[in-house]
This record gives structure tokens, C-alpha cells and sequence, in this order.
């Protein structure tokens, strides 16, 4: 842990990560990282630090089943049409969010009647509509039911129950998406790495009108420090 | 060392009940003073640097869950063992009572997943009856407090700055992290409404204490407690030490049900069950340290009846379980419009909030109340987990889109998928977190009917707000949307209005739940002396947040540590003497 690398990477100039300052780690943090685990192997904790009564629960739960196939045929259109693909990233089925929302639900009961009911809601409509269940309706049919649905601020009140099942079923969509490595990566978050955080880039600083002052730039930490061991001479209370 | 126990066990120097704060700091400085120690948790072995156990840098999507709350109160990543109800361990309310009880089972406790805020309680915390008339002053001040503060900061490491304010004590401060992007926002309009708004007092290395503990990598995630020990938990900084000494047995998953005395009324150990086996053990000790958290050190004592003490041990005031007392708490966010569409950088920084407001006024009286809160703030482009990207339809009918024009609020399709990005790490929020009255009238007492899965009679709660802390959570709403308004914000969900209290949580549920067996010099009116000595039985102490007679607007975590360093100096001085 002693071993540091920090000054000699910082004024090598070579810091090519893009993070300025990952120099300032130790060789053992930089290796830190969630561990790798193969597809399928069994690990202790069930590979995110479960207790055994959280990885049995996980387990059980695993091998239930909630949605039918038609259900969940249903649910990966819907999915699409919330979230498709486009030039950044791929679509909600892409990203697995269809075998998320089955295992959601029966971590979650209480999603369970409101979903499958929905989801018969959607097919009554379109039936009415169109004497076709919704998955065999054309997308231009189904966009059409889905527009009476999705913005709950101007809903006629025969759509109110389609409504209150468009909003969960978005959120659970699109939280879904932007939780799986595709969508974090589409979203740009940057971070859950070892690092050293040394303030807001200033370019970003100058665009928000703002700007460190010297009593800040005094105080903070200096990221070449960080594994200086403080001493406490000089320093009064 | 860890061992299953017999019943013939040895005779301990001193049991102490309880890993977190308290206990984990009593362990350390007397396990150094060279005691035969017994140390009881209810829960198992826990370090976060075990790979089956660790969280600290997993994904979201390594839970298939995505980090929701389902099992784990805050969250699958949290590293809490217990929550607000744990399975065989019930507890009850009466009248109406809507307290709720956070217990985390597991070696360091409730250390494992705090936010690590870390603030010395002031002068005035210490007397606030000569201010407002209201409740007890504390028997000790500052002043006898102000040094083991000192030695805490040093041992365990805090970061802050010397601001020189009146009741917010400097201390011995690692250098702070710089601000975020939301923080300066906060900082600017903040400080233009008189607002004091400083670098948080956080106990996390921004820089290293000793040659044990890393130095913070800032991954944010310090609710996950962090595997090479950059921020403060009991269980990694004080109990590890302590136990690489063999003069300190370790016994997890020992549910403690009630302290043991003789005939003379002293105490001669514990007994306990152990989960395992389901059995009943007992540990003999000379001096027996109670720190199982405020409300089950009170339960321990209530449940240790005998002959000699019907009403339970070092009840002879009949207080011991009441002034139970939480912070108060309430919250607000609005969407900043001027923070979205930013550009991405890695924005994890520490786990928490690098600038606060520390309590700013002189007297609130004149709003209708007289305890202070302070203000911590959250936002920034975090790691995205499940609810990112819920409840669209609340935010992008708000502000124009892309094109400049409004949208219906809603939606789905291309445009909702890029409404979710635009809105990443817009929206900011702020809790308040303020100092309530103590109140003879809340406490917790024994259940007359109910018993846990270990045949231990649990606690039942009685507690209500008073016209104090409903005031003071009205004053932080309108505090939270004059400066999120100043921002450019537009807040999200309705003010809470009196009928809800202003937003005002239910007791319990900031959890710092204290004042259950609280200090004072008179044995009629307290439980303990000025050095967390029972009054009734001098080989008994409470080291935990118990002994409180006032929770200031402070987290209490500081204050524990420092009282048990104190008390467990007064200890050992006290057996040197033969006192105890």
C-alpha cells in the first residue's frame, strides 16, 4: 500500500487515461475493482455481497416464473417502443430489460397485479380498436393507443387506467435501460473506479459562471498528498 | 478470535454488549489497557474487505435488482444487515405512535452504512435549557468533552475546515475535498441569502492517519463501507485493532437478553442466546458495558429484572427508556434547469456531501421555535440504480425541449430516451436535520405481551412530535425553496403544508434515536453519571448514544466516541482504584 507511483506519474506527463490524476494511486487501488465473475459460476455472496438468507431469497425467486409468453412478448414491444434504439445506444430488449421487469416483479409483489392487468388492459383496447391483440397490431396502431396513454397530464378519462399503466411500465422501462451496462454507458456515467478527485473541470466551472476562489483552491486536498500521512505539528485547534 | 461458547465459560475483566461506536471505541482503548474483554454482537463477523461480503465498487446491474431497497432499506449495495423490520425480532407502538427502529445486525453496526458526518457537538449543545428554558442541560460541557473529541479526530480521521463559529466546534481536520458542481450553485445563492455554507465533516481519509488505512479513492460509496478502511466504521478501525490483541474474545450473533447481578445488586456478566444454536449461554464479567444502541441498551436493562430490581437494572429514577429523542428531518429537491444537458465527468467525490450549512441563527424563536438544524445537500451525476430515469413525466414537461418548445409531459420513444440523459444529474435536493425537545412522555418500554423469536421481551414506542419541531421543519421548507428557487430551481412535489407536519419524518427515522438512559448528577432525575456510570450499580456503564440528554442538531456518532472514550478512561482509573 506504501508503494506510490504518484509524483513520478503526475509529472511524467504521460497520463493518457484521461483522468489526470488517477497517477496519484497507489499500483494496488488502481487495481481495484469490482471482482470478474464468469456467466453462470456460483459465487459466495452470489457475487454482490448477499447474505445467505438474501442469496437464497435471490435464488428462489430466480426460479419462478410470473409473466406468461405472451406477456412477456407484449411487454418487449412495449419496451422498444419506450426506449429504441438509436445512434447511441441499442433498445430496452438489447439491454435485457424484458427479463428484468419478470425478475422485478416478483421482487417487487406489489408491481404484479397492475402490470398483468395492464397488460390486458392494452389488449382489450386494442381489440377494441382494432380486433387485433396488441403485438399484432401495426406499430403505427400501437403508437396510436400509446399516445392516448402516455401523457397523463391530458388523459381523456376513459384512458385513465391505460395511463396509470403506461407511467409504471415507463418507469420501470427506462429504469431498466439506464441501469444496465448499456444504458450507464449511454448515459456517461464515469465513475464506481478508484480515482482522486481534484474539483469540477474548469471548463465546465467557467460555462456555469463559477469558479474555485483561492480560499477553496487553499484549503482542499492536494491530490498529490492523499497518501502523505498528516502530521499534526503546527496545526492548532 | 471468535469462539463458540460453553456454558463454564472464563470470568471476563469486561463484557461489552455491542460493536458499533461505543463499543467498538470501549473494546480499542481497553483492550490497550491490557483487560481480559468479551465483546457481544448480535450479528455475524463482518469486514467489508471479505469478497463474499463486500459491495464497495460492484454495478448496479450485479444486482438483478439493480440496487433497489427490496431486502436492504437503502439499497442491495447498503451495508446494513437488520433495517427498519428484521424477521422473529418484532417491536410494537401504542397511541398512535409512528416511530420505526433501524437496527443493523452485524459486527461494527450501524457504523458500516452512516453517512460518516461527523460533527462535535458545541457549547451551547451542552447547556440549552439556560437558552431556551427548555428540556435539561447535560451535567458536562464542551470544555470536558473537547479533548477526547481531539483524540477521536486524530485516531480516526476527519475531514473539514477551522471556520472559528461560535457552536461549531474546529477540530483536527483532514484537508476537504473540493465542492461539486451543485455545491458551488449551492454555495453562491447560499451565501447571498446569509446562509453559512462550509466544507462538510466527513470521517473519510482525503488523506491518510496512519500506515493501516488507505487514503480515499472517492467511489462515493462510503455507505458501502470501504474495503481498504478509507472512512470510518467501527468495526474496521476500532474492533480489528482490538482484536489482534488475545486478550479480546470476540462472540457474534450473541443476542444479549439481559445483564446478571448478584445478591448484593452487583452485576456478575450477561446471558445471552446464541443464533446458532438457539441456546442460552452466559458470560461472567467484572464490569459489564452496555452499548447496543440507545433503545436496545434500555431494553437490556428493562429486561434484567430480579428480586432486587423489579423495575430492571439502574431503574431506580423509573427513566430509564424515556426522553427518547431523534433528530428532526425533512427534505425538498427541484430540477436546476441551468444543470442540464452538462457535460460528463466523474463527479463520485466522497461518499457525501462535500459542503454543508451548519445551524445559522442566533435565536428562532420568533418562528415558532428554538432548536437549530443543518442543512446537507445531495445531487450530482451519481451512479444511475433502480429509480433513474422513473417518473419522467414529472420533469420534462417542465422546462422546453431541445427544440425550444414545451412538451407534454410524458411520452415515450427516441425523444423520452434523450429527456432521461438531458435530465442526468439535474435535479438537487436538501434535507434539514434539526435538534428536537426531549420528552419524558416519548420513550420505549418493555411490551407487556410480546416476545421476539429468542423469548426476549421487546420494546414498545410512545412517541409525538411537539409544536418545536413541527415549527422548525416549516422554517426548513421555506429555507429549502427560497435557495432552490435563488438556483433558477423549479420544485418538484408540493410543499408539505401543516397537515403533514411540513414534511416533518416520523420519529426514528434519521436514526439517531438517543437520550433512553440519559446522564445527569441527581440518580432521581437520570440514569447514568457524568461518566456513563449507571447510578444504581457501579460496574454497569452505557456507552452508547443512551446517556444523551440532548442530541443538539449534531449526528451523534462524535459525541458517543468521545463519551466512551471518556468514560472508558474513567473505568479503568476506577478499577486501578478499586472503585468498581
Amino acid at each position: 500500500m506504501d508503494r506510490r507511483k504518484s509524483i513520478k506519474a503526475m509529472f511524467a506527463g504521460t497520463v493518457t487515461s484521461g483522468f489526470m490524476f488517477s497517477g496519484c494511486l497507489t499500483d494496488k487501488e488502481a487495481e481495484l475493482k469490482s471482482s470478474d465473475i464468469a456467466e453462470g459460476e456460483i459465487v459466495a455472496g452470489g457475487g454482490y455481497g448477499r447474505t445467505p438468507e438474501e442469496l437464497a431469497r435471490d435464488q428462489r425467486l430466480v426460479s419462478e416464473t410470473f409473466f406468461n409468453e405472451h406477456e412477456m412478448a407484449t411487454i418487449a414491444v412495449l419496451a422498444d417502443l419506450i426506449i429504441p434504439a438509436d445512434e447511441s445506444s441499442g433498445s430496452a430488449t438489447d439491454a435485457g430489460v424484458p427479463e428484468f421487469i419478470e425478475f422485478i416483479v416478483k421482487d417487487m409483489p406489489w408491481h404484479q397485479t397492475p402490470m398483468r392487468g395492464g397488460l390486458m388492459w392494452l389488449d382489450h383496447e386494442s381489440n377494441r380498436r382494432y380486433d387485433l391483440e396488441f403485438i399484432k397490431a401495426s406499430e403505427d396502431q400501437q403508437k396510436a393507443i400509446l399516445d392516448d396513454i402516455a401523457y397523463p397530464d391530458e388523459v381523456k378519462p376513459q384512458f385513465e387506467h391505460g395511463a396509470q399503466f403506461f407511467s409504471r411500465i415507463r418507469n420501470l422501462v427506462a429504469t431498466g435501460f439506464f441501469t444496465s451496462k448499456m444504458g450507464i454507458e449511454d448515459l456517461g456515467y464515469q465513475g464506481n473506479v478508484p480515482n482522486v478527485w481534484d474539483g469540477v473541470p474548469r471548463d465546465v466551472l467557467e460555462k456555469h459562471g463559477l469558479e474555485y476562489d483561492e480560499k477553496i483552491l487553499t484549503q482542499s486536498i492536494k491530490p498529490e498528498e492523499r497518501n502523505d500521512v498528516m502530521s499534526w505539528d503546527d496545526y492548532e485547534v | 478470535m471468535s469462539f463458540q461458547i460453553k456454558k463454564n465459560a472464563s470470568v471476563y475483566d469486561i463484557c461489552i454488549v455491542g460493536s458499533g461506536a461505543g463499543g467498538g471505541m470501549a473494546a480499542k482503548v481497553l483492550s490497550e489497557a491490557g483487560y481480559k474483554i468479551a465483546l457481544m454482537e448480535a450479528g455475524p463477523r463482518f469486514d467489508p474487505a471479505n469478497p463474499e461480503q463486500q459491495t464497495q465498487l460492484k454495478w448496479s446491474y450485479e444486482s438483478p435488482r439493480r440496487g433497489a431497497g427490496t431486502t436492504r432499506a437503502f439499497g442491495d449495495f447498503d451495508m446494513a444487515y437488520g433495517g427498519w423490520e428484521i424477521d422473529g425480532e418484532p417491536y410494537t407502538r401504542k397511541d398512535d405512535t409512528k416511530f420505526d427502529w433501524f437496527r443493523s445486525r452485524m459486527l461494527g453496526g450501524r457504523t458500516n452504512h452512516w453517512g460518516r458526518i461527523s460533527l462535535r457537538f458545541g457549547p451551547l449543545d451542552f447547556k440549552r435549557k439556560d437558552f431556551d428554558g427548555k428540556g435539561d442541560n447535560w451535567p458536562i460541557g464542551y470544555d470536558d468533552v473537547k479533548p477526547w473529541y481531539d483524540k477521536v479526530d486524530k485516531l480516526i480521521g476527519v475531514f473539514g475546515t477551522r471556520e472559528g463559529l461560535a457552536n461549531e466546534p474546529d477540530g483536527y481536520f483532514l484537508p476537504p475535498p473540493k465542492p461539486r458542481l451543485h455545491e458551488m450553485y449551492l454555495k453562491k445563492y447560499g451565501e447571498q441569502m446569509g446562509l453559512p455554507v462550509i466544507p462538510a465533516r466527513l470521517s473519510i481519509l482525503t488523506k491518510r492517519i496512519d500506515t493501516r488505512r488507505g487514503a480515499c479513492f472517492y467511489c462515493n460509496q462510503c455507505s458501502r463501507s470501504c474495503t481498504i478502511y478509507g472512512d470510518f466504521s467501527s468495526s474496521s478501525v476500532l474492533v480489528k485493532p482490538a482484536l489482534e490483541y488475545d486478550n479480546v474474545d470476540l462472540f457474534v450473533n450473541a443476542m444479549v437478553r439481559e445483564v446478571l447481578t448478584d445478591e448484593n445488586g452487583k452485576a456478575t456478566g450477561v446471558s445471552f442466546i446464541n443464533k446458532t444454536d438457539m441456546e442460552e449461554y452466559q458470560v461472567k464479567a467484572k464490569v459489564v458495558i452496555l452499548a447496543a444502541s440507545a433503545c436496545g441498551s434500555a431494553r437490556i436493562l428493562l429486561n434484567s429484572r430480579s428480586e432486587k430490581y423489579p423495575n430492571g437494572l439502574g431503574n431506580s429514577s423509573g427513566l430509564i427508556g424515556r426522553y427518547l429523542h431523534d433528530s428532526t428531518g425533512a427534505d425538498r429537491a427541484a430540477l436546476i434547469p441551468s444543470l442540464m444537458d452538462r457535460k460528463r465527468y466523474n463527479e463520485d467525490g466522497v461518499g457525501g456531501m462535500h459542503l454543508y450549512v451548519p445551524w445559522w441563527m442566533k435565536d428562532a424563536s420568533k418562528h415558532g421555535f428554538t432548536r437549530g438544524y443543518h442543512i446537507e445537500f445531495w445531487g450530482g451525476m451519481g451512479m444511475p440504480s433502480y429509480g433513474t430515469g422513473f417518473g419522467m413525466e414529472n420533469l420534462n414537461g417542465l422546462v422546453a425541449g431541445k427544440d425550444g418548445n414545451m412538451k407534454k409531459a410524458g411520452g415515450y420513444g427516441a425523444s423520452l430516451k434523450d429527456d432521461v440523459r438531458r435530465f442526468y444529474g439535474a435535479v438537487v435536493g436538501m434535507s434539514g436535520r434539526g435538534e428536537s425537545i426531549p420528552q419524558k412522555d416519548n420513550y420505549c418500554e418493555l411490551d407487556p405481551e410480546v416476545v421476539d423469536q429468542y423469548g426476549i421481551p421487546v420494546l414498545r414506542f410512545h412517541y409525538k412530535w411537539t409544536d418545536d419541531e413541527r415549527q422548525q421543519a416549516k422554517h426548513m421548507q421555506d429555507t429549502f425553496e427560497e435557495l432552490l428557487t435563488n438556483m433558477g430551481g423549479i420544485m418538484l412535489g408540493d410543499k408539505p403544508g401543516a397537515d403533514e407536519d411540513h414534511g416533518l419524518h416520523n420519529p426514528g427515522r434519521i436514526i439517531h434515536e438517543v437520550g433512553t438512559t440519559r446522564m445527569g448528577d441527581d440518580p432521581k432525575t437520570s440514569v447514568v453519571n457524568r461518566y456513563n456510570q449507571l447510578h444504581d450499580v457501579k460496574n454497569v456503564f452505557v456507552m452508547d448514544g443512551g446517556p444523551f440528554v440532548s442530541q443538539a442538531d449534531k449526528n451523534p456518532t462524535w459525541t458517543i466516541l468521545a463519551l466512551a472514550w471518556r468514560a472508558s478512561e474513567y473505568l479503568n482509573e476506577e478499577i486501578k482504584k478499586m472503585n468498581v
